[in-house]
């Protein structure tokens, strides 16, 4: 990739670069206001909890080893579920509508990525206040089911887990869309078309041509979905019933309800770890599938 | 693959309709007269008029507003010299300081409120009006960085070659050709930053003390505190300003063009 | 067999030959909306022929190619290949193989792989594949490259790829878009003569579109000239080439050397023609046709056919006066650009190293023809 000698103009020697300086305040502050307290949080989960609350500065791993509990495993495992599942609707959503946003003429694209992009700018407490006037027992959804005949009675659908997994999948559609987009976008029609000469049927060219050539997108888009699903918090809370907790709530529980900071925090680290085995994932993809056709 | 498309159209609108539903909904109940039930009560505009009494509302506008601005003003300043900076920067430096700042981006917002509300716990600082517009300039600043860098990437390096070879010293250069060219990026990335400082939920919940409440925060309290249809015009209005903001960001990146 | 010019032709005239043809088009016609891209084209196709569709392009003669691989389908009209008709059956299912212009090779599967995929689509055994696929690749002079992927061929391996993934297959027919149209001129010549040889090689049944017209005469039994949706010759190379049937046809196929006129009185079998250039002597010309005296024509004669003379010839050849305004040295050619009126230019030829090329620019020259060389055209 010799690209990147084009994007930054030549540097003047080797001495360092007085204009480099500029970039200090900047750095300095996220240094302070984002990566100290970060680390601060990484110290306080190896930290024990004072009798009020409060921290002991005494080194122990009992915080994380307390998230064996089959409580915090259950929040745990129910949060890695409703992401994944989250996940997998959104693609099953996403691709058919990322396809023909793609495939459709080329100066309607803009509108519609911009449709699909709208929401998203919007107010996300605003958006999942929505889903639960749609979703109340005298909601929209059961007002509609009642009337059509296909049920007798309501249905108890908000603070329910399908609640928050509509919730979640609603809140990132986008961004599953988004990265497909690009990646159907960049596919050649003609390729599919070769494939279709070639005797292959409709599900034989997804699956062999279609989804191996658009993985970077798929990589994607599902990472960039089930990153913000399973560190969510607004959705669960607002849709989610007490046994449908996840891990953003268990934070915010662990830290301003019981006041057990040092557990907070490992419990935010291991939502971080999780989050940061998906990039790994991704990054790994990535490097993967630009290797071959790199060199030559 | 003209054969298949009905199929694809057909989820697409789904999908649309999934989209759009719920805001629809929330925007039509705003106008509905009935005071408790989901039913149709006729039309009316007094949860509107409510709004525009409700003191501890426009108190937390006038917070939101604050802080928007405020840590905007932060974040354009220190994020778009980052961008500037970084560009004199070896390569490997460069990639180092982009995967930083994307990190803000990608964890959990719960976890960047509560580790803001550690630090400043531990600071002895005081939670209020200052640690949310601290805690903002936070995640705005990689906002900022970025999309200045994407635009200064863009930039033809020899416009400013030109430049300097008719005389111009580097401020000279920054003045009158790089400066103008980036502006319509620095006020995408002013509005942006304005929206997302606005929208914000999170950080906000955990940094801002008692006395700093906004709009989100409203909304939020009105929300658990059980339904009235106040916020569904709150909510409305919300839906409004923001996809105003995106307009007018859309516009001016389409100027950048 | 040249055909008329006014389509759609009959279906009786093809029909005489002993086999069925292996394509059989039958008047399509194929809207884009208000555009008519295709306009009632009817042909057929033999087994084992090399048949190319010439025209330029918005001719219309990819949109007769992709309703013959299945893609498109005719709006009116019916498309047989082998007896069957085609309506209606979506690519996969269809005998034919098409190579993309672009080759629309699969950048994630490796040559063997790119190969392969149409037999794997049909569930051949993998042993089976291997084997064809190995013959395949052999033919195409490709073997040993199985495991690299396309993007680390050149362009005119991709190029062997593309036409090894249609022809593993043993479609019915093997149909080429342009496909020699990305290659650079000298590795185009190359593959034209060794496409030719696998096509032969192979008993390949082929329907290749092109507007190169020397690549179609090259490698062509037949050529069809398309041009504006419609069909408008049909023939072996050197007929549409010497017997265009009309201006178009003529002009598209090589240069047209013309001259205006009208037609006047009969000279035994032979017409009198009255060029419109006052400056030029009436000749003879020969028509088919028992054209009114008058009527207005267009006389076309190919630069090989112009003999050029210093001094006037002793012949009852057909003459016109002309002035060298051009000589143009192309390597083993030299080519005359020759004013025979106010705004006639004609091209003439002669091999380089003929002592009689002592023309030069200004030199006043004769130009004459056999009687039979020349075609008439007209309005």
């Amino acid at each position: 990739m010799p690209s990147h000698d084009l994007s930054s103009p030549p540097a003047p020697g080797q001495s360092i670069c007085r204009s480099c300086w500029l970039a200090a305040p900047g750095l300095l502050w996220m240094g302070l206001f984002f990566l100290a307290p970060l680390a601060l949080v990484f110290a306080i989960s190896f930290a024990s909890r004072g009798t009020y609350g409060g921290i002991v500065w005494e080194f122990t791993a009992a915080n994380y080893l307390d998230l064996w509990h089959p409580l915090y495993g259950k929040i745990l495992g129910q949060s890695l579920w409703y992401a994944s599942l989250t996940t997998a609707i959104c693609f099953v959503l996403g691709f058919p509508l990322a396809y023909m946003i793609a495939r459709s003429p080329a100066r309607w694209q803009p509108v519609l990525l911009l449709l699909v992009m709208l929401p998203f700018w919007t107010n996300f407490l605003v958006r999942t206040y929505a889903w639960m006037i749609v979703l109340r027992q005298d909601g929209l959804l059961n007002g509609l089911l009642l009337a059509l005949g296909i049920v007798d009675a309501p249905l108890e659908l908000l603070y329910t887990p399908t609640a928050v997994v509509i919730g979640l999948v609603y809140g990132y559609l986008p961004f599953m869309v988004l990265p497909l987009y690009v990646a159907v976008e960049r596919l050649d029609p003609l390729l599919v078309e070769a494939a279709w000469d070639l005797y292959a049927s409709r599900w034989a060219i997804f699956t062999r041509v279609v989804v191996p050539l658009t993985m970077p997108g798929i990589v994607g888009g599902c990472v960039l979905v089930f990153i913000p699903s399973i560190g969510s918090f607004i959705t669960p809370d607002l849709l989610g019933g007490a046994r449908s907790m996840m891990i953003g709530n268990l934070i915010q529980h662990e830290y301003l309800v019981v006041r057990d900071w040092p557990l907070g925090s490992a419990v935010s680290f291991v939502l971080m770890a999780i989050v940061m085995a998906a990039v790994a994932l991704y990054y790994r993809h990535a490097a993967r599938t630009a290797g071959p056709t790199e060199k030559r | 693959m003209r054969r298949g498309s009905t199929g694809l159209t057909l989820v697409s609108g789904l999908a649309m309709l999934f989209l759009y539903g719920p805001i629809l909904v929330l925007v039509l109940y705003s106008f509905n007269a009935a005071h408790l039930s989901m039913a149709w009560r006729g039309t009316t505009l007094k949860w509107y008029a409510a709004l525009w009494h409700d003191e501890a509302l426009l108190a937390a506008t006038a917070n939101s507003l604050f802080i928007a601005a405020i840590s905007t003003i932060g974040a354009t300043v220190l994020g778009g010299l980052m961008a500037l900076g970084m560009e004199r920067m070896p390569l490997r430096r460069q990639q180092l300081i982009e995967g930083g700042l994307v990190l803000p981006l990608i964890i959990p917002e719960v976890m960047l409120g509560v580790a803001l509300m550690l630090l400043f716990v531990m600071l002895k600082m005081p939670l209020g009006l200052t640690t949310v517009i601290l805690g903002h300039i936070v995640f705005n600043i990689p906002l900022v960085t970025i999309m200045i860098r994407t635009r200064l990437r863009k930039l033809d390096p020899a416009l400013r070659e030109a430049a300097a070879d008719l005389g111009a010293d580097s401020w000279q250069v920054f003045r009158h050709v790089t400066l103008p060219l980036l502006r319509p990026a620095i006020w995408g990335a002013v509005l942006v930053a304005f929206t997302v400082s606005l929208d914000d939920f999170l950080v906000t919940f955990f940094t801002a003390g008692p006395g700093a409440t906004t709009l989100p925060l409203k909304v939020y309290s009105m929300i658990k505190s059980g339904v009235t249809p106040e916020i569904n015009a709150l909510s409305a209005l919300l839906l409004l300003i923001s996809m105003a903001c995106v307009a007018l960001s859309l516009h001016l990146q389409r100027r950048e063009v | 067999m040249a055909t008329s010019s006014t389509p759609p032709f009959t279906a009786s005239e093809q029909s005489l030959s002993s086999t069925p043809p292996t394509i059989d088009i039958r008047g399509i016609v194929r809207r884009h909306g208000a555009v008519t891209a295709v306009d009632r084209v009817s042909c057929q196709v033999r087994r084992g022929e090399f048949f190319s569709i010439l025209g330029p392009s918005g001719a219309g003669k990819t949109s007769v190619l992709r309703m013959l691989a299945g893609f498109e389908d005719p709006d009116e009209g019916d498309l047989l290949i082998d007896g069957q008709s085609m309506l209606g059956v979506p690519p996969n299912r269809r005998p034919v193989n098409l190579v993309f212009q672009s080759y629309a090779l699969f950048p994630h599967l490796t040559v063997f792989e790119n190969v392969a995929f149409g037999l794997k689509m049909r569930r051949v055994s993998a042993a089976l594949i291997a084997e064809q696929v190995r013959q395949a690749l052999t033919m195409v002079k490709l073997l040993g490259k199985e495991a690299r992927m396309p993007a680390q061929l050149s362009g005119g391996e991709q190029q062997r790829v593309a036409l090894a993934r249609a022809l593993v297959n043993k479609p019915a027919v093997v149909l080429l878009d342009e496909p020699l149209a990305a290659l650079d001129q000298q590795l185009r010549q190359a593959m034209q003569v060794e496409l030719k040889s696998i096509q032969e090689q192979a008993g390949l049944t082929c329907v290749c579109v092109t507007h190169h017209q020397e690549e179609a005469m090259m490698m062509s039994d037949r050529i069809a000239v398309m041009h504006q949706g419609r069909l408008w010759q049909v023939g072996s190379p050197r007929e549409v080439y010497e017997r265009p049937c009309n201006l178009f046809v003529s002009r598209f196929l090589g240069v047209s050397n013309e001259l205006a006129g009208t037609i006047g009185p009969s000279v035994g079998e032979d017409r009198l023609f009255q060029p419109t250039q006052a400056e030029q002597h009436p000749f003879t010309v020969r028509t088919v046709s028992t054209e009114q005296a008058g009527r207005s024509a267009t006389l076309s004669l190919r630069p090989e056919h112009i003999r050029m003379a210093q001094e006037r010839p002793s012949t009852s050849d057909p003459l016109l006066y002309g002035r060298i305004e051009k000589v143009l040295f192309t390597g083993s050619e030299t080519k005359y650009l020759v004013r025979v009126g106010r705004d006639r230019l004609w091209e003439t030829r002669m091999t380089s190293n003929t002592s009689l090329s002592s023309f030069a620019a200004g030199d006043p020259v004769f130009l004459h023809w056999s009687l039979a060389d020349a075609r008439l055209f007209f309005e």
